[in-house]
């Protein structure tokens, strides 16, 4: 039960919030984390948001990723 | 979910590169490597990834499946619970199939007792609400992950009428474990993406030991788990001092989630526990802490198995599997006498297992 959806924030009540992903909303408890606002990205997981999701913090590891890949067509890998 | 940020783990051109990259690699020896995760096996499985592995690696399943180690006395006791004159047992899915000594709760559900699937502990705190004259008992099953959702679940003053059946266990001991009973040998991790959202990477700074093993945090997209495996490789391959690097950054902080282990060990405290077919490893459950002892259902209602528990059923190989000691498809039971609809072990029934990951993306026969 690793499974972690990720879902945006769109409504907050105190210690519940509504969540949304592909056009499915859900209500979720917030009671796992501090600071979430409207619009933050969220894991959740057996209904509790259990993280924050950072899309900057994920394009730049894809970026980083892309980038040694592309170098070392030969099969090496370098970092 | 169409945000670019997840979409873009799913890029087709980066995965087969990454692919290429991973089946081009030379290995002077062989090597193993060890995730301890379902929903890895899973993404594993149904990405192929073992097709890409060189010459001389292997990637195992370790325990990673929280009901295929729970032991069967846990469901026994769960059994008993819905045997009793209006009680409720509350279940996760994955949970509701497995067999247990004598019985499971889909044949006690079967047999005209109340047995109710949930998706949350919520819903548990729910059905108590709702049934103020029932005894609800929830199985309360998984991991680091599911343990905050539960115990912040139990924290805000629950209906008296719900009790709970504690069935967590631990990552960090079980790793210690297997690196102590040589199991592999295992030269490296694929950790386990969500519950180290709980841990944090600092969570596995015992790996970075000299009896330790080489880390990555992953996520769960073929991309992430790719490049886990390629990192794991070079690490292991440059005889490099054991280190733990975190490759799920978008989730998973270097602290991991405080207020998450703050709730659990408000709730809960660390105990030795029974892995089903492992046996006891050290300070690898929790169960209810001081003040929250009466939330135990065995406690509460006097429940007993009825029968001395099995944890291994004759002919099952489950707790072989969960080591990575023997792979599904050498069982000779395998998509025979075991298969999802008719399951003789934890490992074929539960979404998390390694088996049951197996059999559903197992190669299909054409027909002539």
């Amino acid at each position: 039960m690793c499974l972690g959806i990720p879902m945006k924030v769109v409504e907050i009540n105190g210690p519940e919030a509504v969540a949304e992903a592909g056009g499915i909303r859900k209500n979720v408890r917030l009671d796992l984390l501090d600071g979430v606002v409207l619009g933050d990205f969220v894991l959740i997981h057996t209904g509790y948001a259990i993280e924050k999701m950072d899309p900057e913090e994920a394009l730049e590891t894809l970026d980083l990723i892309k980038k040694v890949y592309r170098a070392g067509m030969t099969g090496e890998v370098e970092e | 979910m169409s945000e670019e940020f997840v979409d873009a783990f799913r890029d087709a051109a980066l995965a087969k590169r990454l692919a290429e990259e991973l089946r081009s690699l030379q290995l002077e020896r062989p090597l193993t490597i060890m995730h301890v995760c379902g929903t890895h096996e899973h993404a594993i499985a149904r990405a192929g990834i073992r097709s890409f592995l060189p010459e001389g690696l292997r990637l195992v399943a370790g325990p990673g499946c929280p009901v295929c180690v729970c032991p069967a006395r846990d469901i026994d006791l769960a059994v008993s619970a819905a045997r009793r004159e209006g009680f409720i047992v509350a279940t996760f899915g994955d949970m509701f199939r497995v067999p247990a000594t004598v019985s499971s709760l889909e044949e006690e559900r079967a047999s005209g007792r109340d047995v109710r699937v949930i998706y949350s502990p919520l819903d548990a705190v729910r059905l108590a609400r709702e049934h103020p004259d029932r005894e609800v008992v929830f199985v309360a099953v998984g991991f680091e992950t599911t343990a905050g959702p539960i115990a912040a679940s139990l924290l805000n003053e629950p209906p008296p009428n719900l009790t709970v059946i504690p069935s967590l266990r631990l990552i960090p001991p079980a790793l210690r474990f297997l690196l102590d009973a040589g199991i592999g040998p295992v030269e490296g991790f694929l950790l386990p993406g969500h519950v180290s959202t709980v841990l944090g990477r600092e969570g596995y700074s015992f790996l970075e030991s000299e009896d330790g093993a080489h880390g990555v945090i992953a996520g769960f997209e073929p991309i992430d788990i790719l490049n886990a495996v390629i990192e794991l490789v070079g690490m292991a391959l440059r005889a490099e001092a054991p280190r733990v690097v975190n490759q799920y950054t978008r989730v998973v902080s270097e602290q991991g989630n405080r207020k998450a282990r703050e709730l659990i060990s408000s709730v809960f405290v660390e105990t030795d526990s029974e892995w089903r077919g492992i046996g006891a490893i050290p300070r690898s459950g929790l169960v209810p802490g001081p003040g929250f002892a009466h939330l135990d259902a065995a406690g509460r209602h006097r429940l007993e198995p009825e029968v001395p528990p099995v944890d291994v059923r004759p002919g099952c190989l489950c707790h072989e599997v969960i080591l990575g000691k023997t792979e599904p498809e050498t069982c000779p039971l395998f998509g025979t006498a075991c298969t999802p609809r008719r399951p003789h072990g934890p490992c074929m029934v539960s979404s998390e297992g390694t088996c049951m990951a197996r059999y559903q993306y197992r190669p299909m026969k054409r027909k002539p």
